[in-house]
């Protein structure tokens, strides 16, 4: 049975972590280690890549697998060739919105395009919560942060939406409120031969919540009463963006490659 | 609680965010007066016996700092 | 994959072609003169042989690719020039700081900045040493014709899994694109990676006299711990401790540093006792050969002395020449090699021939060395 005393004994490392009280971080590791343990797979199968920011923390050194916690923005081609060179090898991608719609933006596009088999956690914040809480590809109009002290005059993107333009072929977006809905998407990401991203907000109650007057609880309710599983124009959309069949990079190298042996 | 079920909280991996308190269905839980070594308030069982092992507060710990035992008879 | 033979053919390819034979099963890289005919070639031969090639997004993709690659227990590579070497210095640190075994070629051309794309220079010299961030030793080595493009590339190899590092193959145009005679060897002698032996964990420190860790696969079930943070033996990240940063910094210096008799290499002629020693390397060094040759002829005592090894520099050697002789440096470039020659052989008796685009002729050199020595 999946419980967190088994959970933690097989999937947790070097805890307690430095995360905030209440961060969003401690519950992604949780959701993908039991959609790891759900998926069937052996942990040695596993590899985990990040970059740099808090994210990029939850994997290492925190997560039980093999991890190469690489430069900012660069996740997705690190994990391009872990996966080209071993494709018998299940990579995940833990990142940041800043580490991978930000700086890392055209690696990620370029991994969507290829629909290499990566699955891709863009852990969300809203902003550069590790360097203070500088605004981000994802904060919002208007809102203020600390390089935006009189309101961010840039918008934000959808990086699922461009993801999903761009070709993968699995999008979702979740919230740490929903973890069953998470940990279920994460094992279908697995399960998917092809580009798959997951775009997960999650609450950062000492960069954003504390602004806000909200606290790492606050936030998870306010995903609670802001997101919606169905089209509702007041609502952030939860749920699968993009489901579709494709062909995969990783698979079309080896076909090549298995084109040349002579049987 | 059936007799058959423990909660036991890590009050070293513990950092009282609150979240296991609050998504527990049935108000097992409640915030101790006592602090732990961070200086946060971590949760007490304080109604076992409404516990049924439901594990939302192992779910929603950020901190893998609560755990549901069943005890086998 | 060529078979063993005489062959006539550009240095891209003869470096092509030695990977393939040194045992590269991984090449991710982006087009760029006048690197290209080393993924051109490598594109289409490489899967032939069981490789992965892949054209990535950029040059930061493409050493990114290649370190992942590596840990997966291939042998990587990358090429490159200028442009593409300046994107990828931050992921160069990081293969340092990792311990990643791999090869970047950077077929130099004329800088700074776009330059002459299609034009030999040796600018790059003291980037592919000091490029990246903070404090390391890197290996970068330096071929002059195309059969040396076939040499080094394997050198290169087995440098990179010997000591566990990237190795830098500092090329320029006039060798990558010269086209000339290469011979191809049957076999060629390969380096593997140390291995942990038995039930390790410590994969990021060691007592061993050559300051070299064992290298696990992602997949062994050893659930690395790989970080460009500053890490304890077994991986753990350590961003505040004096002894975590000290003792892994001062090893990964020391593991250039303490086996340079190993690693140095160099071609000499008519050193000992010469008046003057014309020092060169590259493309640049076959006219000043020949300039000292000429020299010779006419009864001169001048020596010649061409680094193989960039970096780590043939520096004892250098020193010892810089005692007895006049040195003059002849280079395709204003400032490519010339601070670490000069500190070598001091500034005393110190000349420099440079040039810039292209070439020069033998007696364009041989005038200089005339100059110098009258």
């Amino acid at each position: 049975m999946i419980n967190a005393e088994m959970i933690k004994e097989k999937y947790v490392r070097n805890h307690p972590s430095p995360f905030c009280p209440g961060c969003g971080g401690g519950m992604v590791l949780n959701a993908m280690s039991r959609a790891v343990e759900k998926s069937g797979l052996e942990k040695e199968d596993v590899a985990a890549v990040s970059g740099i920011g808090c994210a990029a923390w939850i994997p290492s050194p925190h997560w039980r697998v093999d991890t190469l916690h690489t430069t900012h923005g660069r996740a997705v081609a690190f994990a391009s060739g872990i996966k080209i060179a071993n494709r018998d090898l299940e990579v995940m991608v833990v990142s940041g919105d800043g580490d991978c719609a930000g700086i890392g933006g055209n690696h990620l596009l370029h991994g969507a395009r290829n629909n290499i088999d990566l699955n891709v956690l863009m852990v969300n914040n809203g902003l550069y919560a590790m360097t203070g809480g500088q605004v981000a590809p994802t904060t919002e109009h208007g809102e203020e942060t600390l390089t935006t002290p009189h309101g961010n005059p840039s918008s934000s993107f959808e990086a699922a939406e461009v993801v999903k333009a761009a070709g993968a072929s699995h999008v979702a977006r979740w919230t740490t409120y929903h973890m069953d809905e998470l940990i279920e998407e994460v094992e279908k990401a697995i399960n998917t031969e092809g580009f798959s991203f997951i775009e997960v907000l999650a609450q950062c109650p000492t960069r954003k919540g504390k602004k806000e007057g909200m606290d790492g609880l606050d936030m998870l309710e306010w995903y609670k009463n802001n997101t919606s599983k169905e089209k509702d124009r007041d609502k952030l959309y939860v749920g699968t963006l993009a489901d579709i069949e494709r062909p995969e990079l990783t698979q079309e190298i080896y076909r090549q490659i298995e084109g040349f042996r002579g049987d | 609680m059936s007799e058959k079920i423990k909660i036991k909280i890590d009050r070293e991996f513990c950092k009282g965010c609150g979240i296991c308190i609050k998504y527990c269905p049935r108000d097992v839980l409640d915030e101790s007066d006592d602090l732990n070594q961070y200086d946060n308030h971590f949760p007490e069982v304080v109604r076992s016996e409404r516990c049924i092992s439901c594990r939302r507060c192992e779910l929603y710990c950020p901190d893998f700092a609560i755990e549901v035992k069943e005890e086998k008879e | 994959m060529m078979n063993p033979g005489e062959y006539f053919i550009e240095g891209n390819i003869a470096c092509a072609e030695a990977a393939m034979k040194a045992g590269v099963k991984f090449f991710g890289g982006y087009p760029i003169t006048p690197a290209s005919e080393i993924m051109n070639h490598l594109s289409d031969e490489l899967p032939k042989v069981g490789g992965r090639f892949v054209q990535m997004e950029d040059e930061i993709a493409s050493i990114a690719s290649v370190i992942g690659s590596s840990w997966t227990g291939l042998k990587s590579m990358t090429a490159t020039s200028g442009p593409g070497f300046s994107l990828m210095q931050e992921n160069l640190g990081y293969a340092v700081m990792t311990e990643t075994p791999c090869v970047i070629v950077n077929v130099q051309r004329a800088g700074p900045s776009t330059g002459q794309a299609t034009k030999p220079g040796t600018g790059d010299v003291m980037q592919s040493r000091f490029g990246s961030q903070g404090d390391y030793e890197i290996i970068a080595l330096s071929p002059n014709s195309a059969q040396e493009m076939f040499d080094q590339t394997v050198r290169a190899f087995n440098l990179a899994e010997r000591y566990r590092t990237p190795v830098v193959m500092l090329a320029d145009a006039g060798v990558g694109q010269m086209r000339e005679k290469v011979t191809i060897p049957g076999e060629v002698e390969g380096e593997e990676r140390k291995r942990p032996t038995s039930d390790e964990k410590e994969f990021f420190d060691t007592d061993d006299e050559d300051y070299v860790p064992p290298m696990p696969d992602f997949g062994d079930g050893y659930e690395l711990l790989v970080t460009g943070s500053t890490h304890l033996g077994d991986g753990t990240r350590d961003t505040a401790s004096f002894s975590a940063q000290d003792r892994l910094v001062r090893r990964l210096v020391a593991k250039i540093e303490e086996n340079r008799t190993e690693i140095e290499d160099w071609e000499e002629h008519h050193v000992e006792g010469a008046d003057l020693v014309v020092v060169s390397y590259g493309s640049m060094s076959r006219p000043a050969k020949g300039a000292v040759q000429k020299a010779r002829e006419d009864g001169k005592d001048v020596g010649f002395f061409r680094p193989k090894t960039m970096w780590p520099s043939p520096e004892k050697r250098l020193k010892e020449i810089g005692k007895n002789s006049k040195v003059l440096l002849v280079e395709l470039s204003l400032r490519g090699y010339r601070m670490e020659v000069e500190r070598c052989v001091g500034s005393e008796d110190f000349y420099v021939h440079d040039r810039l685009n292209s070439l020069p002729t033998i007696e364009e050199v041989h005038q200089k060395i005339e100059e110098v020595l009258r």
